[in-house]
């Protein structure tokens, strides 16, 4: 049976979900997301300028990437609910990643604004991949409340500083009977691999690609970090030993 | 009369519409439906007062002094 990600009734091909913040021009970015092979890609929403363009969601139209609107920047449940109105409106999508801040310094999920937000949004129909901190507890509560996805923190956001916990990353990819997507953190090729050995079932990143030296050369190492992760995950890694194990028969070994 | 878009003043003809608006704010020609005449997607929606207008409504929303609207667009964005 073919491994792959459904959301929504929607199959994604690929399970690394990419964002389109810091890239530093649109050229960058498309060759970034080209190389990564991702099928979602999440855009925020801001005031439009008379004479600016909005053809990123042409973009992404053009080479067949689902918009995957979020609402950085929202401190409280009203601000997110608006911001998902005007995002759904503007988009033509009903998927929502839900962010809800508690503050501009750690950007760290406010978990009682997010639960309220996320139960809203839920009943006015949107497909809801919650940004959480990586609290098995809270991830439980999201997927109460009918989120589609559960995206649980490995580090801050744009921190690099990889998975802080895998533990309670385990935690709630076992635990989770929504899709579990890592989101947030990653620096490098092997924290998404690890992310997907430790049970997850996509890695959204943004920074770990767009401000990298060389963006498109690091997504297509994401590419592979993905799917390597992911077989590894299904494939059932030998146990942890104390002592060396030969792999070698010593039966017919030649002695001198 | 005047109204606030993107926390801009800007003057209006009494009686505009949001479609009105979002035509002359974009630079495109738009059907009553909200969808542009060039075939391509317009990426954009809009807040009146912190409410948000369905594109549906846009045509038959007349503007009054002193209203608040805000346009948004997709933006590159984690």
């Amino acid at each position: 049976m073919e491994d792959v990600l459904q959301i929504d009734g929607v199959t994604l091909g690929s399970r690394l979900i990419m964002g389109t913040g810091g890239a530093s021009n649109r050229q960058v970015l498309t060759d970034a997301l080209l190389a990564s092979g991702t099928e979602l890609t999440t855009v925020a929403l801001r005031r439009h300028h008379a004479g600016s363009d909005s053809s990123l969601f042409q973009l992404l139209a053009e080479h067949s990437i689902r918009p995957l609107p979020n609402t950085a920047g929202c401190f409280t449940v009203r601000e997110a609910v608006l911001t998902a109105e005007l995002a759904r409106e503007a988009l033509e999508t009903h998927w929502l990643k839900l962010e809800v801040i508690a503050d501009q310094d750690s950007l760290l999920p406010d978990p009682p604004e997010l639960l309220e937000a996320a139960e809203e949004l839920v009943r006015r129909g949107f497909v809801v991949f919650a940004y959480s901190n990586d609290d098995p507890v809270l991830a439980r509560r999201l997927e109460d409340l009918g989120v589609a996805a559960v995206m649980p923190l490995g580090s801050p956001i744009g921190s690099g500083l990889g998975i802080l916990n895998p533990h309670n990353i385990a935690q709630i990819a076992e635990r989770a009977s929504i899709p579990v997507i890592l989101d947030a953190g990653i620096g490098t090729a092997s924290d998404a691999s690890l992310a997907m050995e430790l049970g997850c079932d996509a890695v959204l990143l943004a920074s770990a690609v767009t401000r990298a030296e060389n963006p498109a050369r690091m997504a297509a190492a994401f590419r592979h970090a993905v799917i390597a992760g992911r077989l590894a995950a299904l494939s059932g890694r030998i146990p942890r030993r104390q002592q060396a194990l030969a792999s070698s028969s010593m039966l017919g070994r030649v002695e001198f | 009369m005047k109204i606030m878009v993107n926390r801009r003043a800007q003057e209006l003809e009494a009686g505009a519409t949001v479609l009105e608006l979002v035509a002359l704010h974009t630079g495109r020609s738009l059907f009553e439906s909200g969808q542009p005449s060039d075939g391509g997607r317009l990426g954009i929606a809009v807040a009146r007062n912190g409410e948000l207008v369905p594109r549906r409504c846009w045509a038959a929303m007349e503007l009054n002094e002193s209203d608040e609207l805000d346009l948004v667009t997709a933006v590159q964005g984690g």
